[in-house]
């Protein structure tokens, strides 16, 4: 290593920049040695890891029932989607049924949180693009103003604003009384009303578009092979979506398009996020109105974190978390603790994009791109 | 599920041995099985790269996908657990230097004809493989997590 990280002036001009691991871009702790030309990028290297917690080898310590939680403090902006990954990788390989109630209310509490996460995703966005979007902090206190009801809500119904710890092995942790549900329904309606708002200040002005469109082209064949996925994959004209391909929970039992767009830019992915916003409160209308009844929980109630033992063998299972395709390799011996698990995550593989398509940018497309790419550290470095 | 006919022609062109997931190899005829998979059976997409540690050997598993029909297909490598070495996929799928990286790093298998053979999660000083299962837990302060003995 060492030639080419170290920051270098040649004697043509061409000077290397360290962007991060503190730059407030950088949406958490990335470090991108970025060599410049002028103002024109020829050579990207992230630098991750800075938050590497070993996630991977707590697990082969810790029993099965007691992980859960432990995920969701790997992607801290959908934490939701990262136990239930987990759970769906585990009920697979031990065969644990979920009761259709618990599975239902599953999807309706990733779906708010898909909601959640992109709106924080546009707020930074908006903060990344800069003074360009009316003073810089406006789109962001926008965003977390809706955001709010989406921490209000799942305050009322988990207890917990935030990391709500709501999927359990085989089940779902909390039920849903009518009241609840009647707030849910008017929530989706809330934030399809706010998409609105958001475009007028976004996609609505022309310093928004001339700073999204054309920039951070990913073309199709460069996204399959990278293996980029969920709206990054999405906006370079690929079809997939974990839900459709291999669905989990109650999504095949649920009516959802799968926007994409082909033009492979920073506004396509901008656009399929914003369209994921209103299928999400589709979504959550759906779950609403024809909640089945039934128990949440479909195992006998547990004595003991370590009575829960997965039979030997390998398996790969997949949600499709905010940002993308969230795969748990999970390998089992037949006790109480994972003998190996690897967590395949949706930023780590879209983040591997800025070396190819960084060179040839402006700085200043840099930030766009890394923004449309939304990646969450926690998730990269797990 | 894996499809039965790439499993057979795998079996065919380069002795895959069976797996759950997809085919078992032997470490020299990993590239030739990636390409095949690539080229001939429509894995275009790249999934990801695990290992695991069996003590005496580690496996190293590539996961690669079908995009139109929504299929993956997993190809595992058993290597010896002193001094690992396998080829780098990073040239068949471009999505595979990071994630060979990460098993560089917490495993300490040796990639051949990498573009990128650096550390990536832990620092490049660090000493040591993380994920092997003989690396030692134990902090100064006496902490080591652990679920404790087991009961049933």
């Amino acid at each position: 290593m060492g030639e080419e990280i170290r920051v270098v002036e040649r004697e043509f001009g061409e000077l290397a920049l360290n962007m991060g691991p503190q730059h407030p871009s950088t949406h958490g702790v990335l470090h991108l040695t970025l060599h410049l030309r002028g103002e024109t990028v020829v050579k990207a290297i992230p630098g991750i890891g800075y938050l590497h917690r070993g996630v991977e080898k707590l697990s082969e310590h810790l029993a099965y029932e007691q992980l859960a939680p432990v995920f969701e403090r790997d992607d801290y902006l959908g934490p939701t989607a990262n136990s239930l990954g987990y759970c769906v990788a585990v009920e697979r390989l031990a065969g644990i049924e979920v009761p259709r109630r618990a599975a239902w209310l599953r999807t309706l509490v990733a779906e708010l949180q898909r909601i959640a996460s992109h709106l924080v995703w546009l707020g930074t966005l908006g903060l990344d693009l800069g003074g360009a979007l009316g003073g810089g902090t406006t789109l962001y206190m926008y965003c977390f103003r809706e955001r709010e009801k989406l921490m209000d809500f799942m305050e009322a119904l988990t207890g917990t604003r935030f990391h709500t710890n709501y999927n359990l092995i085989g089940g779902a942790r909390y039920d849903i009384d009518a009241e609840t549900a009647a707030r849910a329904r008017k929530l989706a309606d809330e934030m399809e009303a706010c998409v609105d708002e958001l475009r007028s200040m976004t996609s609505g002005t022309g310093i928004f578009r001339g700073r999204m469109r054309g920039v951070g082209v990913i073309p199709t064949d460069l996204a399959l092979a990278i293996g980029v996925t969920g709206p990054v994959l999405r906006g370079s004209g690929v079809g997939f979506d974990v839900r459709r391909a291999f669905p989990y929970d109650a999504y095949d039992e649920l009516s959802f398009d799968v926007p994409v767009r082909t033009e492979c830019d920073a506004e396509a992915r901008f656009e399929i996020r914003m369209a994921e916003i209103l299928e999400s409160a589709k979504l959550v209308r759906q779950i609403v109105d024809g909640l089945p009844e039934g128990p949440i929980f479909g195992r006998k109630p547990l004595k003991n974190p370590k009575a829960t033992r997965v039979k030997e063998g390998e398996l790969y299972a997949a949600v499709e978390s905010p940002r993308g395709e969230l795969g748990f390799y999970l390998v089992a011996d037949g006790t109480a603790k994972p003998y190996r698990l690897k967590i395949n995550a949706p930023s780590f593989r879209n983040l591997q994009i800025i070396p190819h398509i960084a060179p040839g940018l402006l700085l200043a497309d840099v930030i766009a791109t890394l923004g449309s790419l939304d990646p969450v550290l926690g998730d990269v470095d797990r | 599920m894996p499809a039965a006919e790439v499993q057979e022609a795998l079996r065919i062109r380069c002795e895959a041995r069976e797996f759950a997931l997809g085919a078992e190899i032997d470490a020299g005829a990993l590239l030739d099985c990636l390409r095949t998979l690539r080229d001939s059976h429509g894995y275009r997409t790249y999934v990801l790269a695990s290992a695991t540690d069996r003590k005496e050997t580690i496996e190293v598993v590539h996961g690669v996908r079908n995009p139109e029909t929504a299929d993956d297909f997993f190809v595992k490598v058993i290597l010896p657990a002193e001094a690992p070495e396998l080829d780098s996929a990073a040239m068949v799928y471009a999505g595979a230097e990071w994630q060979e990286r990460e098993i560089l790093d917490l495993f300490g298998v040796t990639f051949r004809n990498h573009p990128d053979p650096r550390r990536i999660l832990m620092p490049d000083e660090y000493e040591g493989h993380p994920l092997r299962k003989d690396f030692p837990m134990d902090t100064p302060w006496g902490y080591r997590p652990d679920c404790g003995a087991e009961e049933s």
